[in-house]
């Protein structure tokens, strides 16, 4: 049966010649997410490949935990942790290839840093030096966007340009299940479905948006629904399962790169943690619930089927956490040293060229910069020379 | 100008070619929007872009703002030179937040790494009859914006040496086209178009020692009609076309306002919190011991675009242009 036959399914009256493009059917998800880890399908998966997950899913999930205490000793400003999401976040990123482009949401660090961009680096918007430390192009990794869903065009228009290029570039755009609500989501969608653009639409449902759930947000039956109203497929993923997100979202990058054009991917997963370290989530949910994911912890499932398998054992567990403290120390490291910065730089990017307006700003902080330090240190220094917090 | 008149063309027909040239020149400049396609823009001005350069350099897209300008974020981030059709100034708001958020911030954002070379064409503000949200004028929401480049051509040569800037920036750039001057004709030589300048220049159109009035757009044509009917009554205005808002030149027009002394702003969309404020604080600030006389302005009034049977009581016009001059206590000089 397809979405046209269901009752009470919108039916307009066709003139003539209207024929529909395509049949729903297809393009609808699975009422259950996907899983392969305690699965059949579990037999048939690469086993490099899931060892490979595992040591990433460690290092994010010690990432995140990292990150996490930055904020508390200052050094982030604000750090929305991932832990419980790290399944979407690495096994996405690894279905890439190197000259895919990946178009990531605040949220997505673990992502950006699984793309080979500098940990430290990844960090600044949230450390508060500069908004973006990485240059873009180097892993083909776009700003972390802030304001919700606004990314997800500039993945459709990048997508098409190397498309109209001949290149056969994939671009990956994540957001979360609150963003699926904005209008840039829609209209990413639309124009990528009517340009038949290679890219994948992927939705981390962690089942709030700051501490709304929900279904306060959509009243779809899932997000994925939202698919086939704009003519792509939808799929729905157990966003906990690396190995299943990996083949799901794999399967949609190949789709787009021979040219089928997006497939929106929902991840059902679960933010652990509070939205930020500024949140207060018992506020809007119990521990029950919280629990209750626990159990279902994406490091946890994978470990477990390693195991079973004998693919894993006491010492590989331990040596990819050992692994892990070491990317941490020296994240941590890294870190605390306090970044070089030059305050005259914020006049340098604003234009190609700095308008007269800029010139005469850049001047004014210039000298205030030099009074400073002559009243700091007796010297009159430029700021050119030596670092300023 | 210095431009060699050889036939009248309108703006319409040097915006079109100035895209036409543009896009022959580099292979990198696309145009996207709303039936910009077969249909050649609502205007007209991307007439015959699709049938020489193909759908995929001149392309209609799906209904939606934000949208046309996202995608042409994400393909000047892959070395295209998009081009983007605002149908109308009020209908380019859907697209307001990518312009603020993204467009405007992308290089700075990536300290210089990922600079967004796009041109935002719109047709804006009244004077052509339109129902509501077909006439606004909203340049003052695009000045306040860090980043961008502000323009608005006043004559048929401007139209296309302005817009051959715009696509050739390596900046996005809003380029306002003043949607009553696109049927008027002026001098202008298709076969040999003015030289691209680069932008941010003022330009005086008439000059004159006893008052300078600054203004841009379509109020241009109007002040220079009001400088005229003054000149009959002994008055000599100087008239200077900033053409370009972002940067702002204050060298031309502080030079202007040092010889004449007096000063007033001319433009259409309101006067609270419009570009007039800017303009007249910008040239107290610098001239003030030149000034015989408070900067005045003259503008629309504050109020939502009117409907187009009662707009000329909004729209700046002559007379209110002279009479502000009189209020600059200006003494006949003889
Ligand atoms: C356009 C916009 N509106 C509001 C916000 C403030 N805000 C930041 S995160 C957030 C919730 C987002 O939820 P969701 O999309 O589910 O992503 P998640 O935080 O769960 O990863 C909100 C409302 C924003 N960043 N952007």
């Amino acid at each position: 049966m397809t979405v046209m036959e269901q009752r009470g399914a919108y039916r307009p009256t066709p003139p003539p010649a209207w024929q529909p493009r395509t049949d729903p059917a297809p393009l609808l998800p699975d009422t259950e997410p996907y899983r392969v880890l305690g699965t059949k399908a579990a037999d048939r998966a690469d086993t490099e490949l899931l060892r490979t997950l595992y040591a990433r899913l460690v290092r994010g999930r010690r990432y995140n935990a990292q990150a996490t205490a930055l904020t508390k000793q200052g050094r982030l400003a604000v750090y929305p942790s991932s832990t419980g999401q790290e399944a979407c976040e690495i096994a996405a990123a690894l279905a890439l290839q190197e000259r895919d482009w990946l178009f990531p949401s605040y949220r997505d660090t673990l992502a950006v840093v699984s793309r080979g961009v500098d940990p430290v680096e990844a960090l600044t918007l949230l450390r508060g030096d500069w908004h973006t430390g990485y240059d873009p192009y180097e892993h083909r990794v776009a700003p972390l966007s802030t304001p919700l869903a606004t990314q997800l065009p500039h993945a459709v228009g990048l997508a098409h340009a190397a498309r109209l290029k001949g290149d056969d570039v994939v671009a990956l755009a994540m957001v979360g299940d609150g963003g699926t609500s904005e209008g840039d989501f829609h209209e990413a969608l639309n124009f990528a479905a009517v340009w038949r653009a290679p890219v994948v639409f992927l939705v981390q449902n962690n089942g709030f948006a700051i501490s709304v759930p929900l279904d306060k947000q959509t009243a779809a039956p899932s997000l994925a629904h939202k698919a086939v109203g704009y003519g792509m497929p939808g799929r729905l993923v157990d966003g906990n399962d690396a190995a299943a997100v990996h083949e799901v979202l794999s399967d949609a990058v190949r789709h787009a790169r021979a040219g089928g054009g997006p497939t929106l991917v929902e991840a059902v997963t679960y933010r652990v943690e509070a939205h930020t370290n500024a949140d207060d989530a018992t506020r809007y949910r119990g521990d029950a619930e919280v629990e209750t994911w626990r159990r279902h912890d994406p490091v946890e499932l994978l470990e477990r089927e390693l195991t079973e398998r004998g693919l894993l054992d006491e010492d590989g567990i331990r040596a990819a956490r050992e692994d892990a403290e070491t990317m941490a120390a020296d994240l941590r490291a890294r870190m605390n040293q306090d970044p070089e910065l030059n305050p005259l730089d914020l006049f340098d990017h604003v234009y190609a060229e700095p308008t007269p307006q800029l010139r005469e700003q850049r001047a004014q902080l210039s000298a205030e910069l030099a009074a400073e330090a002559e009243s700091e240190t007796g010297s009159a220094s430029g700021p050119q020379e030596g670092g300023h917090r | 100008m210095t431009t060699v008149a050889v036939k009248p063309a309108t703006m319409a027909q040097a915006l079109t070619r100035a895209l036409r040239d543009a896009m022959a020149a580099d292979p990198a400049v696309h145009v996207l929007g709303e039936d910009v396609g077969t249909l050649g823009g609502v205007f007209r001005i991307t007439d015959g872009l699709a049938a020489e350069f193909g759908a995929d350099r001149c392309t209609d897209t799906p209904l939606a703002e934000a949208g046309i300008l996202g995608t042409a974020v994400g393909m000047a981030m892959y070395g295209l030179r998009p081009v983007v059709e605002m149908q109308f100034d009020a209908f380019a708001y859907p697209a307001f937040e990518q312009v603020v958020s993204h467009v405007t911030k992308m290089r700075n954002r990536t300290r210089g790494k990922l600079p967004l070379p796009l041109t935002i064409r719109i047709p804006y503000g009244g004077g052509i009859g339109g129902v509501e949200h077909h006439s606004d004028s909203s340049e003052a929401y695009y000045m306040a914006t860090p980043g961008l480049h502000v323009v608005t051509p006043a004559t048929v040569a401007d139209a296309y040496g302005l817009l051959r800037a715009s696509i050739a920036s390596d900046d996005p750039v809003v380029f306002l086209e003043p949607k009553r001057l696109y049927w008027s004709k002026d001098t202008w030589n298709p076969e040999e178009p003015t030289s691209v300048e680069p932008m941010g220049r003022a330009v005086v159109r008439r000059s004159g020692r006893s008052a300078t009035l600054i203004t841009y757009g379509p109020s241009l044509a109007v002040c220079m009609e009001a400088a005229e009917a003054a000149r009959a009554e002994g008055w000599d205005l100087e008239v200077v076309d900033l053409r370009s808002l972002v940067p702002f030149d204050d060298e031309t027009v502080c030079a202007s306002v040092r010889r004449t002394g007096r000063a007033v702003v001319v433009h259409e969309s309101g006067s609270f919190g419009g570009p007039g404020g800017e303009i007249a604080a910008r040239v107290t600030e610098r001239c003030f011991h030149h000034l015989e006389a408070p900067v005045l302005r003259v503008a629309g009034f504050d109020i939502p675009y009117p409907p187009p049977m009662l707009e000329r009581h909004h729209l700046p016009g002559v007379d209110r242009i002279l009479d502000a001059v009189g209020r600059l206590q200006w003494e006949a000089e003889s």
